[in-house]
C-alpha cells in the first residue's frame, strides 16, 4: 500500500477576539516585518488551544505540528473533544482555509463533505440543485448526468424533483443533499459528521453507503465523528486529537477505549444544584445526580462492557416510605426499564445518597436518557425529577460478539449463556 | 494509480498562482452559477425579468426631471431621455459588477467555508450574469432608440458601434478589477463596504454619464479623462449619437488601465482567498 496523503508539521494559528482597530495595528506591524524580509512576529507566540483556561495571548494554535501519513484505501477516524482541532484539520485538507505552517501532499483528488447541501438554493428545483451542488463539490456536468437517476433514487424524492427545494420537508432536503455528496468519486474523501442527518432508516442507508465507498470502492476516507460506534465500525485506524496535537494514533478500538477512559470531565452526565434552584417540592428535593464508573469517578461515555452506576443525592423533608428511582429510555423514546429503591424501610427526614449499579453487558451501544426522580407510592406521586443523557458505545473487544464485527441490534445487549455441543 | 503529486497545500502560495487548468475544470460550475443568479432573482415575482426594464427607465426619468428640467444641464442636442438611458445602461453594468464582486467573500462565506472550488469562479460568474442583465437593458435602449429614430430625431448610428464588444469588455474588466480589489479589503475591514456604496455614486458624477464631456470646462477635461470609465461612456454615446469623434488615445488608456487593474485584482484576490475564512 502506498501513501496517498502526507501531512507534515501542519499548524494553524487563530487570532482570538474581534476584528477592530487593534487588528489593523497588528496587520501593519506584520506587513512592516514582511517588507523588511523578516518573519511574521506573531508566529512566535500563541498558546495551546484549551478553551476552558483563560489564556494570556490573543493567538492560539488550533493545530500544532501535526504529522500524519495516510495509506491508499485507508479509512481513518478522527476523534477528540470539541475544539481539539478536528474540524480545522478537515478544513485545511479541503482547502477551505490555509495552514499557518507545514505542508500537505496529496496524491489524488480530495473532496470534502463538511456539510451537506452546500450551495443549495431554496428557489431552484431539486433537479437544478443536484447539478449545482454536484458542481460545487467538484463533479463535472456529464458525471452528474450519468449518476442523476441513481442520486434521485438514493434520496427517494423522485416525485418532487421539479419542485423548488424550499417546499421540501427538512428530511427530504438533507436526503437529497446527502445523496449528491454520496455519489462523489474522489480518491480521498474528507467527511465531517454528516451522517447525523435524516431518520433512522436513512442513516442506515448513509452508513451503508460510507462502507461501500471505503471497503468496496477502495477509496481513502478521513472521517470525523463524535459517534464512537460509527467510528469503530467504519474505521480500522483512528487518530485522537487533543488541544491541536496528535495524542494517539492506532487501531480504532484501542484508541476509542483510551479516549473514553480519559473522557471524564464532561458536565452533561452530572448535575449539582444549590439550595435555591434545585428541583423540589414541599416533600423532597434533588441535590445532585451523577453517572459514575466503578471507581466512583464521573463519566460521560460508557463502553458496553463497563460497570457503571447512577448516584442520586436527595433530601427528604418528611418521613416517608418512598425514595429515589429512575426510568431508563433510549433517546428516541423507547422505555427500557424502571428501577426503584426497593427497601421497605421508613426514611426519616434528612439527606440521602442512593447508588444503583448497572452490571456490565446490559445495555447496547445507543444514546440513553435516564430520568431520576423522588417518588412516594400509594398513591404514586413524583416530587421532583431530572433527565440526564449518556451514550453507551461499542467495544470490539466485547466477548459477547464472537467473530461478528457488525452492528448488534436491540436496546439491550445482555450476557446470555450459550451452550453448544456437537451431536 | 501513478505516484504523482496531485496537489500540495502550503501556507504561502506564489503571488501569481493562478491555476487556469483548475479554473477550466470548474467551467460547468461557472455556468450553473450564472444560471442560478439569473433564474433565482425573479422567482416568485409576477413581472419577472420585466423588472430589468423598469429600473433603468425610472432612473432615466428621474435624471430627466432633475438634471434636465430643473438643472438645465444640456445633452449635446440629443433627446435627454435617450442620452440618460445610454449613459445609465453602460454605467449600471459597471456599477453592479463592481458592487456585487466586492461583496463576494462576505456574501458567499457560507459556501466558501464548507467547500473548495477556485474562488475566482464566483466573480467571473457575477460578471457574466450581469452581462445578461446588461443585454436585456441594452435591448430596451435599442427599442427606445429606434422609436426616437423613427419619429425623426437627430440620432445617427455610426462606425463606432463596431467597438461595442471592446467597450463592454473594458466595462466588465473595470467592474471586475475594482471589485476584486475591494473584495479583498472588505473581507477584514467592513468599513469599506460603506465607503464603496457611497463611492460608486460619487464616481458616477465624476464620469460623463449625465453630462457630455464637452460641457466640462476644458481645463478639467483632462482630469475627467483620467477616469478610465470616461472614454468608454463617451465612445458608447458616440456610437449611437455620433456627436464627437472616437478618442482612440483615451480608449487605449482605459484598456491599459483595465488590464493592469484586473491583473492586480487577481493577485490580491488570490492572496485573500486562502485565509479569508479566518477573518471574514
Amino acid at each position: 500500500m502506498s501513501n496517498i496523503l502526507e501531512i507534515e508539521n501542519l499548524s494553524k494559528q487563530y487570532r482570538l477576539g474581534t476584528v477592530g482597530t487593534g487588528t489593523l495595528g497588528h496587520d501593519l506591524n506584520r506587513w512592516w516585518h514582511r517588507v523588511r524580509g523578516k518573519d511574521d512576529p506573531y508566529l512566535k507566540i500563541g498558546e495551546t488551544n484549551d478553551r476552558s483556561i483563560k489564556g494570556n495571548s490573543e493567538y492560539v494554535w488550533a493545530l500544532k505540528d501535526i504529522n500524519l501519513t495516510i495509506n491508499e484505501g485507508e479509512v481513518l477516524g478522527i476523534i477528540g473533544k470539541n475544539g481539539a482541532g478536528k474540524s480545522t484539520l478537515l478544513k485545511i485538507l479541503s482547502k477551505v482555509t490555509g495552514p499557518t505552517t507545514g505542508t500537505v501532499k496529496a496524491y489524488g483528488r480530495i473532496a470534502s463533505l463538511l456539510e451537506v447541501g452546500t450551495g443549495f438554493h431554496p428557489e431552484l428545483s431539486g433537479r437544478e440543485n443536484i447539478y449545482l451542488n454536484g458542481a460545487i463539490l467538484g463533479m463535472r456536468k456529464h458525471e452528474i448526468t450519468r449518476k442523476f437517476d441513481e442520486i434521485v433514487d438514493f434520496a427517494g424524492v423522485e416525485r418532487y424533483i421539479d419542485t423548488p427545494v424550499k417546499r421540501y420537508s427538512s428530511g427530504m432536503y438533507v436526503r437529497l443533499a446527502f445523496a449528491v455528496a454520496a455519489h462523489l468519486e474522489p480518491e480521498i474523501l474528507v467527511v465531517d459528521e454528516v451522517l447525523a442527518v435524516g431518520d433512522a432508516d436513512f442513516q442506515k442507508k448513509a452508513i451503508g453507503k460510507m462502507k461501500d465507498v471505503s471497503k468496496g470502492e477502495g477509496r481513502t476516507v478521513l472521517f470525523v465523528s463524535h459517534n464512537m460506534g460509527s467510528i469503530n465500525s467504519l474505521c480500522k485506524n483512528s487518530v485522537w486529537l487533543e488541544n491541536g496535537r496528535v495524542k494517539e494514533i492506532g487501531e480504532s478500538s484501542l484508541i476509542i477505549n483510551n479516549y473514553l477512559k480519559n473522557y471524564g470531565e464532561a458536565k452533561s452526565t452530572s448535575v449539582n444544584w444549590n439550595n435555591e434552584n434545585r428541583p423540589q417540592d414541599s416533600f423532597a428535593a434533588l441535590n445532585s445526580i451523577r453517572l459514575i464508573d466503578s471507581d466512583m469517578n464521573l463519566k460521560e461515555l460508557f463502553s458496553v462492557d463497563d460497570n457503571f452506576g447512577i448516584e442520586i443525592c436527595y433530601e427528604l423533608k418528611k418521613e416517608t416510605k418512598g425514595g429515589a428511582n429512575f426510568l431508563l429510555s433510549t433517546q428516541d423514546g423507547t422505555k427500557v426499564f424502571q428501577s426503584l429503591e426497593n427497601s421497605s424501610e421508613i426514611f426519616t427526614p434528612g439527606i440521602y445518597k442512593s447508588i444503583c449499579w448497572f452490571p456490565k453487558n446490559l445495555l447496547n451501544d445507543d444514546n440513553y436518557m435516564i430520568t431520576a426522580a423522588i417518588t412516594t407510592h400509594n398513591p404514586t406521586q413524583i416530587h421532583c425529577s431530572y433527565n440526564l443523557f449518556f451514550d453507551v458505545v461499542d467495544s470490539k473487544s466485547s466477548i459477547l460478539r464472537g467473530n461478528y464485527m457488525g452492528k448488534m441490534h436491540g436496546v439491550i445487549r445482555p450476557a446470555l449463556k450459550w451452550e453448544t455441543k456437537r451431536i | 494509480m501513478d505516484k504523482k503529486i496531485y496537489q500540495v497545500i502550503t501556507p504561502k502560495r506564489h503571488l501569481l498562482s493562478l491555476n487556469l487548468k483548475e479554473l477550466f475544470y470548474y467551467k460547468d460550475l461557472l455556468w450553473l452559477f450564472v444560471r442560478r443568479d439569473f433564474v433565482s432573482v425573479y422567482k416568485q415575482t409576477i413581472l419577472g425579468p420585466i423588472w430589468f426594464f423598469i429600473q433603468p427607465v425610472l432612473s432615466s426619468l428621474v435624471f430627466f426631471v432633475v438634471f434636465n428640467k430643473f438643472g438645465k444641464i444640456p445633452t449635446d442636442g440629443i433627446p435627454p431621455f435617450l442620452f440618460y438611458m445610454a449613459g445609465l445602461t453602460a454605467w449600471n453594468y459597471f456599477s453592479t459588477c463592481l458592487t456585487t464582486t466586492s461583496g463576494v467573500f462576505v456574501g458567499n462565506a457560507g459556501i466558501f467555508g464548507k467547500v473548495y472550488f477556485p474562488r475566482l469562479i464566483t466573480p467571473i460568474s457575477i460578471v457574466i450574469s450581469n452581462l445578461i442583465k446588461f443585454g436585456i437593458q441594452f435591448a430596451l435602449f435599442i427599442i427606445i432608440y429606434l422609436y426616437y429614430f423613427f419619429i425623426g430625431y437627430n440620432v445617427s448610428i455610426n462606425y463606432a458601434v463596431l467597438l461595442l464588444p471592446i467597450m463592454i469588455f473594458i466595462i466588465a474588466g473595470l467592474g471586475l478589477g475594482f471589485g476584486l480589489v475591494f473584495s479583498a479589503l472588505t473581507t477584514k475591514y467592513r468599513d469599506l463596504t460603506f465607503l464603496l456604496t457611497f463611492g460608486v455614486q460619487l464616481f458616477m458624477y465624476a464620469t460623463p454619464v449625465i453630462y457630455p464631456l464637452s460641457e466640462v470646462p476644458v481645463k478639467f477635461q483632462n482630469v475627467i479623462k483620467l477616469n478610465p470609465m470616461t472614454s468608454v461612456i463617451e465612445t458608447f454615446k458616440t456610437a449611437f449619437f455620433g456627436t464627437t469623434p472616437v478618442d482612440w488615445l483615451s480608449l487605449a488608456y482605459s484598456f491599459g488601465f483595465m488590464s493592469i487593474l484586473v491583473f492586480i485584482g487577481i493577485i490580491i484576490f488570490n492572496r485573500t482567498e486562502q485565509n479569508f475564512m479566518d477573518t471574514v
